[in-house]
């Protein structure tokens, strides 16, 4: 959901004239000067900013997050004071999520977490390390391996004739950390290929 | 969870009990701490550390790891003997006085029926856990509940054995410390007090996991803490989607919707079908069954070949996950994809999962950074070039980079927009699975073994996935073809379909889905309705007939969660019963999902007995207290000989394992998060002061911690958050360990779990992270 910039808080902020709350949401750059406002306060690093609400992705409570974007950039994130569970707290994970993004570099400027997977990488048999490849790639040769490990295992009925359609040489983890309607999907991407190895990190 | 994070608001004891709040669930702490500022609630902590929770807690009771049954059996006993059970609740909402067969017996720490098996386990054949029935097949009671073979009378022999004195011994919780838990919990047993149970994996890891949330459930069954305002079994999950994965059928022995996996032993469609329960709510199945074979298989799905059930696989056995890395050791799995899942840090036995994965020919990883389980060739000490594993691994997106719900503990399903595009090449999950089965589609239309469920099945998402399209068929359509409203109007027939019939009515419109709903509730008991949606049915707080005496009475007036005004039921919270009767009609049948109606204080589904039975963990320091039964003697054990003996001399202290609040599970995010890494830098044992002084260690040596499985090296911290227990009155040290590092990322460390055993629940398989031994000494 795109809701208006959380204008109140800017303009009761400015009213109190750079307050301490308003620094929380400021980048750490140079001060600037709005024309004809307040001279001593920084801009707002959400000033401009649009609001899309989302869900915390760390726990099980479901605390909401409020996410800033400017230029289709996530430019903060913060508590959603308007969720009933959290009422815009956060904890020090919740806080930080903004670090899993974007990192500060040497110039104090928010930069991609350089530490994410940003290319489709692949390891050769015996290899010592990846490869850059592309999707198409990717795609199609995920699924000659997946198409000739299951025509090679396939077993349609078991000992006792009863008709089985199964493959237990392919093995499925799904994700706690994916979203509902992806593991979905993962759940039919499965059955339809006979896969009964199928779990994640529920169990454990 | 039965209830709901902002319920925690309305109890009056709060007993956090195999969880830590404060650190790993910490924004919910606030509802504790309302209930204790507004209602004057106590909070009870028990636990083998004095945790941040515990720190601020009313009452702190130390535990040994792995004894809770032992625990919360002597809390049971407690209610019994001392009459602080709700009378009226058990009578008329359990199963207490249904008449058992008089064969049903336990001995020395064996229910009926059991023989002797394989590694010295057992099997069951649990043909005397039955009730008594009359010539029609109805159980036969005793509502005075004094027949011997009633199930109140029977509870009453097995739990007096839990005596305070006993219970201390196993526990290691002194004996006036206990008894002030008890007074204090069991205080809430009567109408118009609430108390609730807390727990996590503090409760869940361990051999007799299963067991362990069965006695927290009896404890609140026999205190009428189930279906009200402020009460019931609250598992806080530690994964933001836990609980929506296990709902969409994300587990080996589940379709969606807790639908059972098809067996070999079923044979067919009619099989199946045979073993749909014959009352409660479950004889519902087949049309949640079939709707599901609609969305998957659509027009392809028809009465004449038993709506491609055939299609699905069928189970042949334990495919959980430490079975399926056994398989995988022993060359059964060939390829394996690996979605935001890190075994190679967070399985049990954790190095054996690196192991194990050169012996695939195939690995498909999906992560936001580079995992261990991706890159297990470059771990310490290996030779890429001896390792002939292909590995693929795909960029995923970040939460915020796409659409789609989440669920949380109290099953609120809540919808999450899109705030930014992905960075470089990384796409959703969903469109990595979309383009994956479609290459997959492609490669079959050429030809291939069976592929009619390839073929077959609906998959038409767009070009790029949509997460609405999805959450419309996971929502279902009835046979007007509009988006279903709930699950009460599917059928059996093929003309609804629906994806996961427990998320029926979760985007039942497309102007207002109610998962996308924000509006707060402004008075009430914190339901918050209109608030996204919570399955089943947007109910807040499920078996909530409960929550009135039988003729419809409030147990609690002021917290009403629904109430028969003379006339009509009124409602805080969505029925969980036939609302549209007088309350006579439903005051014996207020737990619809069993074929009782009523809850089971004695149940005949679990694998290890009726009631739960105190056994050690796999490790132990003790011979068991209880009988001459060990350990769990019914939970399968994979690797035999990969434990340490009772008592052992070499690994002499008591292991458990824990989180941090500044890191997160195998810590593959949060350890490539420098704020949070400038927090908690590394990797680190707690000790206590006696166990420090002992080894000759302070804060900050390094130690290495061994197990009979593995060995690390890290640093220690020495605090008075642990203490020694005594146990059959002697001192016995616990060693507690963080389990979020290994060899990638930005902070790198030893893995914890490299030392837990791939020991499972014998219900569920969920390994015995909690409960173990090692020993531990300083480096050089």
């Amino acid at each position: 959901m795109k809701i208006s910039r959380r204008s109140f808080l800017w303009i009761s902020g400015a009213a109190i004239t750079g307050s301490l709350a308003l620094k929380l949401g400021c980048a750490p750059k140079q001060p600037t000067t709005e024309p004809g406002g307040p001279v001593d306060v920084e801009d707002l690093r959400i000033q401009y900013a649009e609001t899309t609400t989302a869900i915390c992705p760390i726990c099980g409570v479901g605390c909401g997050i409020l996410v800033y974007t400017e230029n289709g950039k996530i430019v903060a994130t913060e508590g959603d004071p308007d969720h009933p569970i959290n009422e815009g707290a956060l904890c020090s994970k919740g806080s930080a999520l903004f670090n899993m993004y974007y990192t500060y570099n040497e110039k104090g400027e928010a930069v991609p977490n350089p530490q994410r997977m940003t290319k489709v990488l692949y390891r050769a048999p015996k290899s010592k390390d990846w490869e850059v490849k592309d999707w198409d790639w990717a795609l199609t040769t995920i699924a000659e391996r997946v198409k000739k490990t299951r025509d090679e295992y396939f077993q349609e009925k078991n000992k006792d004739g009863v008709t089985v359609n199964r493959c237990t040489a392919l093995a499925w983890l799904g994700s706690a950390m994916c979203n509902n309607e992806e593991n979905y999907l993962f759940q039919k991407f499965c059955r339809s290929l006979g896969i009964t190895n199928v779990d994640h990190c529920a169990r454990l | 969870m039965t209830n709901h994070w902002i319920d925690y608001k309305n109890s009056d004891v709060i007993m956090n009990f195999g969880g830590n709040t404060a650190e790993n669930h910490p924004i919910s702490m606030k509802w504790i701490q309302k209930a204790r500022e507004e209602r004057g609630a106590k909070l009870i902590v028990v636990d083998p550390r004095v945790t941040r929770t515990a720190a601020v807690a009313d009452l702190y009771a130390p535990i040994r790891p792995g004894t809770n049954i032992a625990f919360l059996s002597g809390l049971i006993n407690y209610a019994l003997e001392n009459e602080l059970y709700h009378k009226e609740y058990v009578l008329n909402y359990t199963n207490a006085s249904s008449l058992i067969d008089p064969g049903f017996g336990f001995n020395d720490g064996l229910f009926t029926g059991s023989k002797a098996a394989e590694n010295g386990q057992y099997t069951y054949d649990k043909a005397t856990w039955a009730y008594q029935t009359d010539a029609e097949g109805k159980t036969l009671k005793d509502e005075t509940l004094q027949d011997p073979n009633c199930v109140f009378q029977l509870m009453k022999k097995h739990y007096s054995r839990y005596d305070v004195k006993t219970v201390s011994e196993i526990t290691g919780c002194p004996e006036d410390k206990f008894r002030e838990v008890a007074e204090l919990f069991c205080s809430t047993g009567k109408a118009g007090k609430a108390g609730s149970i807390l727990y996590a994996m503090g409760v869940t890891q361990f051999t007799h996991g299963s067991q362990n949330v069965r006695s927290v459930a009896i404890l609140q069954l026999l205190l009428g803490n189930i279906g009200i305002a402020g009460g019931g079994v609250n598992a806080q999950r530690g994964q933001s989607n836990v609980q929506g994965a296990c709902d969409v059928g994300q587990l080996y022995h589940i379709l969606t919707g807790y639908m059972p996996m098809p067996k070999d032993a079923e044979k067919d469609f009619a099989g199946y079908n045979a073993t749909t329960p014959k009352s409660g709510y479950w004889t519902n199945r087949p049309k949640f069954l079939v709707s599901m074979l609609k969305a998957w298989y659509g027009n392809k799905a028809t009465s004449d070949n038993d709506f491609c059930f055939d299609y699905l696989p069928k189970l042949d056995k334990d495919r959980s996950h430490v079975a399926m890395y056994k398989y995988m050791a022993q060359g059964e799995i060939k390829g394996m994809f690996c979605f935001a899942d890190n075994p190679a840090v967070g399985g049990p036995t954790a190095y054996r999962k690196r192991e194990y994965a050169k012996k695939l020919d195939w690995l498909v990883v999906a992560d936001i950074f580079e995992n261990e389980t991706a890159a297990f060739w470059k771990a310490p000490g290996e030779n890429p070039e001896e390792i002939d594993t292909e590995v693929f691994l795909l960029p995923a997106a970040l939460h915020f980079e796409k659409d789609g719900t989440i669920t949380n503990s109290g099953r609120w399903i809540q919808w999450r927009y899109k705030a930014q595009e992905p960075l470089g090449d990384a796409k959703p999950d969903l469109w990595i699975v979309d383009r994956l089965f479609k290459a997959v589609r492609k490669a079959y239309e050429a030809g291939g073994k069976f592929p009619d469920p390839i073929l077959d099945m609906v998959w038409d998402y767009g070009d790029d996935a949509d997460a609405v399209k999805v959450a419309m068929e996971i929502n279902g359509y009835d046979a007007a073809g509009a988006l279903v409203e709930n699950f009460t109007k599917l059928a059996d027939d093929g003309s609804t379909s629906c994806g996961s019939w427990i998320y029926a009515g979760y985007y039942n419109n497309e102007s207002d889905p109610p998962c996308k709903r924000r509006e707060k509730e402004t008075e009430g008991i914190g339901s918050n309705s209109k608030w996204a949606f919570a399955w089943p049915v947007n109910r807040r707080i499920v078996y909530n007939r409960c929550s009135c005496d039988p003729e419809g009475k409030p147990w609690n007036p002021e917290l009403p969660v629904l109430w028969w005004d003379g006339s009509e039921w009124k409602r805080n919270d969505v029925p969980d019963f036939n609302a549209t009767v007088p309350p006579a009609d439903t005051a014996q049948k207020p737990f619809i999902m069993t074929p009782e109606l009523q809850a089971r204080l004695f149940s005949s589904s679990m694998a290890e007995g009726p009631f739960p039975e105190h056994y050690e963990p796999w490790e132990s320091p003790v011979a068991n207290k209880m009988s001459k039964i060990q350990f769990n003697p019914v939970s399968k054990v994979w690797y035999p000989g990969d434990n340490a003996e009772v008592g052992s001399s070499e690994f002499p202290y008591i292991a458990t394992s824990y989180r941090l609040t500044e890191h997160y599970q195998s810590g593959i995010m949060t350890r490539n998060m420098p704020w949070l890494n400038e927090v908690m830098p590394e990797m680190f044992v707690e000790i206590s002061p006696s166990l420090a002084g002992k080894i000759g260690v302070k804060s900050g040596d390094k130690v290495i911690v061994e197990s009979k499985r593995a060995q690390m090296e890290c640093k220690v911290a020495v605090t008075p958050r642990l203490k020694p227990l005594k146990v059959n009155g002697e001192e016995k040290e616990i060693v507690g360990m963080f389990f979020h590092w290994g060899f990638m990322g930005l902070s790198k460390g030893a893995s914890a779990n490299d030392l837990i055993p791939s020991i499972g629940d014998a219900n569920t398989t969920i390994p015995e992270y909690k409960a173990f031994l090692c020993n531990i000494r300083r480096v050089g």
